[in-house]
C-alpha cells in the first residue's frame, strides 16, 4: 500500500530546547516533611568484572534493609539482569503468591556489562514483577541512569519487597554508603515533577545532578493495571530530566501497591573503566569500531541520531504492516502526518540523546516547547522523551489520531501519568473499535465519544484515569479484564471481543501488523512475558523476504531470535545497536540478518568485562537457560503452557468483512494457491470462515514444530533431558514441575 | 518475467534494481539485494539492469524497537 506523500514542507520547530515550565518552587517546604524511617549503612564498592558480588534487599513493610551475596550458581545460570530478576522472584513468591501480595517483589537490575561507556548500548537496567495484568513474571528492559549508578553504589540487583503503611522514598547515597527509607507525605504525584523535584532535593550541588537517577511513576499507577517505571537521568544540556520506561505488564502498579513514590540513587560521578573489566583495551577497540561505523552508516541507513526508532512509521505503512483502528488495516491515508520527517522536524536535533554514556546511536530524542493543552498541566510548557515508533504507531495510528501535536501530548500524559503508551495505545484502540460497533456507547463511556481519531476524548479518558473515576477506570483494567467486565454487563458478542482484543496471556499487543506473517503471529503469542516484539520481530524475513518457507525453518527463527535477544536482557545491552545500524560489508556475511559482526562484537565485549571466554554459541545456551527457567516459572504460576500461547484471530488473519474486503485480492489468491479453495462465488462470510480454519490449523502447525526446536513436549513444557542439558535440574522444584506436566 | 523474492513479476527492457525497488514499494533503508546471486551494492541500484528471467532476492534487515 502506497499513498502520496504530503506536499506541505516539513517546517523545522524554533523551540529553545532550554525552556520549560520547572516545579522545584516549594521543594524545601516537601524536604522538611520528610520522616526517616529507617537507615543502613554500607561500604560502596565498585565492580570486579562487571559484578559487585552482592545484591541489596530491602522490605518497605518491615523496613528490613540487607545485603545478599551473589553466588556462583547465580552468575552461571542466571548471568544477571533479568536472570537475577527471576532468581529473586522465584526464591520470593509461591503458585499462590498474586501481584499484589506483601511477597511479590519488583526486581532492578542492570547486569554484568551495563555501565560499560565505550560500547553503544551498554547502560540498560531489567526490573522483573509478578504483574497485574498477567500474574506470571514480566521483564522489562529500560534505559536511564538507575541501574549503572546502582552497581557503581555496590549492588548488582536491587529486590524490592512488602508493603509501606505509608508514601516512602528510598534513598541509596553510593557516594556515602548510606540506605534511607523515608516518609514522603508531600512529594508531587506524576513523574515529569517527581523526577525533577527529587534530583534537585537529593544532589549536594548543581553539579552532582548528573549522579542522581530516579525511578518513578504517576497517578494513573494509582489507579490502573497499566503503571509503568520511569527510569530518569539529568540532561544537563536541556538543563531538565529525561524519562525512559519500564513499560510493560503494570510494574508502576505494582510499585504504587508497596506505596513506594521513588527510588534515588546517587551514585559516584561516571566515568570510562568503573565496571573495571577485565580487558579494557578489547572494550575500547571494540566500542571505537562500532562508534566510526554509526558515523559513517548512519546516515544512509537509519538515520537513528536524527529520527530515533520513529524512522519506521512510514516504512510500517508502505508494508502494510502500520497498526491502523485496532490492527484492522496496515496502512491509512494520513499516515505522512505521523511520519518521520514530521517527527526529525518536532524533535530537538542540536543536542545529543543518549539514555546513557557513550551511547553513539543516541535515539532517546526530545521533542521541546510543547504547551499542553488539556489535564492538570494545561498551559505548561514541556519536554516529551520521544516519541519512539511504538508511540507513534500506538498513540496515532492504531486509534487513528493523526495530528502530531495531540500524540505528543499523548504521550506526555502516558510517561508523566506512568502508564504504558504501548498498552495504552492498543488498549484505546480496543474500545473505539467496541465504540464503533456499537459495543460501547456514548452512555456506556459516560459521554466519551470515542470515535477513531477523536483525540479529546482519548486525552479524557486517560485523565479520567489518572484521576480514578469514570470509563478511564475501566480501560485502566486492560482489554483482558474489559472484556470480562463488557460481557458481564451484556454489552457485546464474547467471540467478538475475544477477536479483536488484542492481548494474550492478558498482556496487551505492541504495534506491528502480524496478519501475514506467521512467523510473526508465533514471534508474539509464543513469547514469555506476553505478546511484546522484543523476544523476535520476523516480519521481514517471513512475509517480504521468504527466507522462512518451512514450518521448521521459522521454527528455527523462532529458536534463535529469542534467546539471542534475551541475552540484551541478562547483560544490561540496548537492542538497538545489533541491527538499527549494519557494517558496510554486512550484505557480504553469510547471515545477514544476523549481523554477525555485531554478535562478535557482544561476544567479544562480554568476554572482555567478564573475563569468561565464550563464543556466539555459548551466548545462546546461556540464554536458553534463563529463558526455560522463565517458562517453568509461568508454569508454576499456572500458566505457561499451550492454551495460553493462542493468540487473538485478529492477529492471525481477518475477522471481519470490511478487514476481508480491503485486501480481497490478497485474500483471495492466497485462497486458490495456498489453500486450494476457489473464492469465486462464495459469500465474504465463508470466504472468511474458510482462511480462518485454513490459518488457525496452520498456526498449530508452527506451534508444534516450535516447541519442538525448543526442546518442549507438545503442551509447551520443557523436557527433563533439556533441563538436565541446560543445568537446571540442579532446582528440584524446577524438576518437579516438569516432571508434574509431562516433561 | 522475473522472480523477486519467490514471487513472479513483470519484466520490462532496460529495467533495473532500482526499478524493481519502485515497482514493489521497498522503501526500507537496510536491505541486502542479490541479482541472479550477485550482490549489488546501494549506490549501484539504479545503474544495475536486471536481465529477462532474472531471481532477484530483496533481502529486508531488521531494525526498530
Ligand atoms: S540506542 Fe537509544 S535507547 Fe539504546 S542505549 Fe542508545 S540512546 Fe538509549
Amino acid at each position: 500500500m502506497s499513498h502520496p506523500e504530503s506536499s506541505t514542507p516539513i517546517v523545522r520547530c524554533e523551540v529553545d530546547f532550554t525552556q520549560r515550565t520547572e516545579y522545584h518552587h516549594g521543594m524545601e517546604a516537601i524536604k522538611a516533611a520528610h520522616k526517616l524511617l529507617a537507615e543502613a549503612t554500607f561500604t560502596p564498592t565498585l565492580p570486579d568484572k562487571g559484578y559487585t558480588n552482592r545484591t541489596l534487599y530491602v522490605n518497605v513493610g518491615t523496613r528490613e534493609i540487607m545485603e545478599k551475596p551473589v553466588t556462583q550458581q547465580m552468575k552461571d545460570i542466571f548471568l544477571g539482569g533479568r536472570g537475577f530478576g527471576l532468581w529473586h522472584l522465584w526464591n520470593a513468591v509461591t503458585p499462590a503468591t498474586r501481584w499484589n501480595d506483601p511477597a511479590n517483589e519488583i526486581i532492578i537490575s542492570p547486569g554484568p556489562v551495563s555501565g560499560t561507556t565505550q560500547y553503544a548500548g551498554s547502560g540498560k537496567s531489567l526490573v522483573v514483577t509478578l504483574s497485574p495484568q498477567t500474574d506470571i513474571p514480566i521483564d522489562s528492559n529500560v534505559g536511564g541512569y538507575f541501574g549503572p549508578l546502582l552497581k557503581f553504589s555496590g549492588f548488582d540487583a536491587l529486590e524490592l519487597q512488602g508493603k509501606a503503611d505509608q508514601d516512602v522514598i528510598l534513598f541509596i547515597d553510593g557516594q556515602k554508603g548510606v540506605i534511607r527509607i523515608e516518609a514522603a507525605p508531600l512529594e508531587p504525584v506524576d513523574s515529569h515533577v517527581l523526577a525533577e523535584v527529587l534530583t534537585r532535593m537529593y544532589a549536594e550541588d548543581d553539579a552532582d545532578r548528573v549522579n542522581i537517577s530516579v525511578v518513578s511513576t504517576g497517578a494513573g499507577a494509582d489507579h490502573s493495571l497499566i503503571g509503568m517505571l520511569n527510569f530518569s537521568w539529568w540532561d544537563h544540556r536541556r538543563g531538565c530530566v529525561r524519562l525512559k520506561q519500564a513499560g510493560r505488564g503494570g510494574i508502576g502498579t505494582v510499585f504504587r501497591d508497596k506505596r513506594i513514590r521513588a527510588l534515588v540513587c546517587r551514585g559516584p560521578v561516571v566515568k570510562g573503566g568503573l565496571n573495571n573489566p577485565a580487558d579494557p583495551e578489547t572494550i575500547a577497540r571494540t566500542g571505537i569500531k562500532f562508534h566510526k561505523e554509526m558515523r559513517a552508516n548512519d546516515d544512509s541507513q537509519c538515520k537513528m541520531r536524527r529520527n530515533g526508532t520513529a524512522h519506521i512509521v512510514e516504512i510500517m505503512d508502505a508494508y502494510d504492516l502500520l497498526p491502523t483502528h485496532n490492527f484492522q488495516y496496515g496502512s491509512h491515508p494520513d499516515t505522512h502526518r505521523i511520519a518521520s520527517p514530521v517527527w526529525q522536524a518536532r524533535c530537538t536535533q542540536e543536542t545529543v540523546d543518549g539514555c546513557w554514556y557513550g551511547c553513539s546511536m543516541a535515539c532517546a530524542k526530545g521533542a521541546d516547547g510543547l504547551v499542553l493543552k488539556t489535564g492538570p498541566y494545561k498551559g505548561h510548557t514541556v519536554t516529551v522523551d520521544g516519541p519512539e515508533y511504538e508511540n507513534a504507531a500506538g498513540l496515532g495510528s492504531n486509534s487513528g489520531v493523526f495530528d502530531p501535536d495531540d500524540l505528543l501530548e499523548l504521550n506526555f500524559y502516558c510517561d508523566t501519568y506512568g502508564i504504558c503508551t504501548i498498552t495504552w495505545g492498543t488498549l484505546t484502540a480496543f474500545v473505539m473499535e467496541c465504540y464503533q460497533r456499537g459495543i460501547l456507547n456514548l452512555e456506556r463511556t459516560g459521554g466519551l465519544d470515542l470515535t477513531w481519531g477523536n483525540a479529546a476524548a482519548d486525552l479524557e479518558m486517560m485523565h479520567q484515569m489518572a484521576r480514578g473515576e469514570g470509563f478511564g477506570l475501566i480501560a485502566g483494567q486492560g482489554i483482558h479484564k474489559m472484556k470480562a467486565i463488557f460481557e458481564a454487563r451484556g454489552w457485546g458478542d464474547p467471540k467478538l471481543m475475544a477477536d479483536i482484543g488484542m492481548e494474550c496471556k492478558g498482556l496487551e499487543y505492541s504495534q506491528y501488523m502480524s496478519k501475514e506473517s506467521l512467523a510473526q503471529q508465533g514471534g508474539y503469542a509464543l513469547t514469555n512475558k506476553g505478546p511484546q516484539h522484543d523476544e523476535a520481530w520476523l516480519i521481514f524475513m517471513d512475509m517480504v523476504n521468504k527466507q522462512l518457507p518451512t514450518f521448521e525453518d521459522k521454527a528455527e527463527a523462532l529458536y534463535y531470535f529469542p534467546l539471542f535477544r534475551t541475552w540484551f536482557g541478562l547483560n544490561g545491552f540496548c537492542k538497538l545497536p545489533w541491527n538499527d545500524v549494519v557494517p558496510s560489508d554486512n550484505a557480504s556475511t553469510s547471515e545477514p540478518a544476523k549481523v554477525p559482526e555485531h554478535v562478535q562484537n557482544y561476544v567479544d565485549v562480554f568476554s572482555a568485562t567478564t573475563g569468561i571466554r565464550i563464543d556466539k554459541d555459548e551466548l545462546i545456551h546461556q540464554s536458553a537457560k534463563v529463558y526455560n527457567f522463565q517458562r517453568i516459572f509461568n508454569i508454576r504460576m499456572g500458566k505457561g503452557t499451550r492454551s495460553f500461547d493462542i493468540p487473538p484471530y485478529r492477529s492471525v488473519g481477518p475477522v471481519t468483512r470490511e478487514e476481508y474486503e480491503s485486501r480481497a485480492e490478497r485474500y483471495d489468491k492466497q485462497m486458490m494457491e495456498e489453500i486450494g479453495v476457489d473464492p469465486a462465488g462464495r459469500t465474504t462470510d465463508e470466504k472468511i470462515a474458510i482462511t480462518r480454519d485454513h490459518r488457525m490449523k496452520r498456526y498449530n502447525s508452527l506451534v508444534d514444530a516450535v516447541y519442538l526446536r525448543r526442546g518442549w513436549t507438545p503442551d509447551g513444557v520443557p523436557t527433563l533431558a533439556r533441563i538436565q542439558e541446560l543445568g537446571l535440574d540442579a532446582f528440584p522444584e524446577v524438576v518437579e514441575i516438569v516432571k508434574n506436566h509431562g516433561g | 518475467m522475473i522472480t523477486v523474492n519467490g514471487d513472479k513479476a513483470a519484466w520490462s527492457p532496460g529495467m533495473s534494481v532500482q526499478d524493481v525497488l519502485r515497482a514493489r514499494n521497498f522503501k526500507f533503508p537496510l536491505l541486502v539485494i542479490k541479482v541472479d546471486g550477485a550482490l549489488v551494492q546501494p549506490r549501484d541500484y539504479a545503474a544495475t539492469p536486471v536481465p529477462d528471467g532474472a531471481v532477484v532476492e530483496v533481502i529486508h534487515l531488521m531494525s526498530g524497537g
